[in-house]
């Protein structure tokens, strides 16, 4: 095989598996030709998608728009808080536990302290995408911070920098390929956040259509919604990698840049 | 004591006396101790001795990162009392920026340092002009806007020397700068070297455990003895500058070299037979 046609497959690979797992799960279903509500064919999901996609859609906008907004908070957030554990060890020492802590918390059972809190709908899942996406976002941005050569420090130190100096000039440019690598975690859990929120305590978003189909046994609908969760999240992620690349493209030096790694 | 020239305010501009290092509570370790030591204005000193000495800490000393246990610091005639701003350093490990190209990493010192930090945005095309020219001066032009990983480690090295000196710093501390290079880029930097030190005149101290390399460049050798570190003599080195390679072949530099190597080899064997050293002798 030719280093050309290779790259070229390397490139069409992900879309041969999906294909192909979409051919397999076809057949499965004309083959042992399962009640639709048990497994329905992907054709038979397209058709839901195709008959209901403008609800769906709106729904999908809905869940889109509550994890960009909690997603966003969860940057500034969690930045600050990385910034602020991983510019001291007594600060690092006495908030690492708590926000272990906070993490080790199953979102899910916090949603219902949210929505007295907050009401339902939209205020808890903006909510919980954020609690669940500025954990990675501060644990990384504090391990660049903390991991700064000490050489480095006392190149600086020796010139009379302030403690700020260094944080500018030297710390946070050093933790960005941390934080953008934690952004693709982050955003993939804001997602989870919003949908089990709207599953909990929503009218809108793509959570509850879920559920609305699964207590009417439209399962065909719900493997419609499942998958554009699953593309809005690829999407994002995507947008997440390619940011990543663009900005630390010094961390990752002459590899080539890839859109899915990490 | 070797050491003749008298601690004070005098003619020396670093100046140490009585200095000891204990790191941790008293029952740390004790990285220095006694040690007294004066390096005039412009010379070209290097410290010297068997591993563990307490080289790197008289670095932190001198350079004001870390205060002493006990006896008293002086730089340029006044107490050393934090980290000093008219320092450059540069270590083993060049430690440039990985974001920055080399002429960024170079004038990372002009952000910091006054008065060129507030002057660098108005003057920078003048600070820009400087930088490529000392870039220059180590031959290193037409790498200005290369990333650092791009360079040898022989230039990332000279990158990190140009950083160290671009403020025009009355001392430079050197902290084996070349012990990560093989041996003829390590030769060819000590020329470079030479050469920007012959240029400028700052006060330089280098750390190293190159017998060779402190007698190929410093005027002055301070030999230290095993943990506690202490000064046990001082050689002046007597060669005509510039020097060479050629002149590390000299009858008169091997004698140097062989003679602080045999009192290095001395506190060595003392320090594993549980013995004080003995204070050594003048050349």
């Amino acid at each position: 095989m030719s280093p050309k046609t290779e790259r070229r497959l390397e490139k069409a690979a992900p879309w041969i598996v999906i294909i192909g797992l979409l051919i397999i799960w076809e057949l499965v279903v004309l083959i042992f030709n399962p009640k639709p509500f048990i497994l329905p064919a992907p054709s038979l999901v397209w058709k839901s998608f195709m008959d209901y996609r403008e609800p769906i859609m709106a729904h999908a906008m809905f869940t889109l728009t509550n994890t960009m907004i909690g997603f966003a908070i969860g940057i500034l957030v969690g930045s600050l808080m990385g910034i602020f554990i991983g510019s001291s060890r007594l600060v690092y020492a006495g908030f690492y536990p708590l926000l272990i802590g906070i993490n080790s918390v199953p979102k899910a059972a916090v949603v219902p302290i949210l929505v007295i809190w907050l009401g339902i709908g939209q205020p808890p899942a903006i909510a919980t995408a954020f609690l669940l996406s500025f954990f990675p976002i501060a644990v990384n941005v504090a391990a660049g911070l903390a991991t700064v050569e000490p050489e480095l420090e006392d190149v600086l130190r020796s010139l009379g920098a302030s403690k700020l100096d260094i944080l500018r000039k030297i710390s946070l440019p050093r933790s960005l390929p941390y934080f953008f690598a934690s952004l693709k975690v982050a955003v993939t859990l804001a997602f989870v956040g919003a949908v089990i929120s709207e599953t909990l305590a929503s009218n809108d978003g793509i959570g509850y259509m879920m559920l609305q189909a699964a207590s009417q046994f439209r399962t065909s609908l719900m493997f419609a919604g499942l998958i554009v969760i699953a593309a809005m999240g690829i999407g994002a992620y995507l947008v997440c990698a390619y940011v990543e690349a663009r900005m630390t493209g010094w961390a990752t030096r002459k590899q080539a840049v890839m859109t899915g790694g990490g | 004591m070797s050491n003749t020239v008298q601690p004070g305010p005098s003619k020396a501009f670093v100046d140490f006396a009585g200095v000891g290092l204990r790191y941790g509570d008293e029952n740390g370790t004790l990285a220095l101790s006694g040690v007294d030591l004066a390096i005039e204005k412009g010379q070209f000193a290097a410290i010297v001795g068997p591993s563990g000495c307490g080289k790197s800490s008289f670095m932190k000393l001198a350079t004001g990162l870390c205060p002493p246990s006990e006896g008293s610091i002086r730089v340029a005639g006044a107490p050393v009392t934090g980290p000093l701003k008219i320092t450059g350093m540069a270590f083993q490990n060049p430690t440039l920026l990985p974001w920055r190209d080399t002429l960024g990493n170079v004038m990372l010192p002009l952000e910091i340092v006054q008065p060129h930090r507030s002057r660098l945005s108005s003057e920078r095309a003048k600070y820009e002009a400087k930088a490529r020219a000392l870039l220059a001066t180590v031959g290193l032009a037409g790498f200005e806007n290369k990333q650092p990983w791009m360079l040898s480690g022989g230039m990332q090295q000279r990158t990190s020397l140009c950083r160290a000196l671009i403020h025009d710093p009355q001392l430079l501390m050197l902290d084996e700068p070349f012990a990560a290079l093989d041996a003829f880029t390590r030769e060819e930097l000590w020329a470079v070297l030479q050469d920007l030190w012959m240029l400028q005149r700052f006060t330089c101290v280098l750390v190293t455990h190159d017998l060779r390399e402190a007698a190929y460049l410093a005027d002055v050798i301070f030999v230290m003895s095993t943990r506690p570190g202490r000064v046990i003599s001082t050689h002046r080195v007597d060669i005509p500058r510039p020097r060479t390679v050629q002149s590390t072949f000299d009858p008169h530099f091997n004698e140097i070299v062989q003679q602080i190597r045999a009192e290095i080899a001395q506190v060595r064997k003392e320090n594993t037979a549980g013995i004080v050293a003995p204070q050594g002798a003048a050349p």
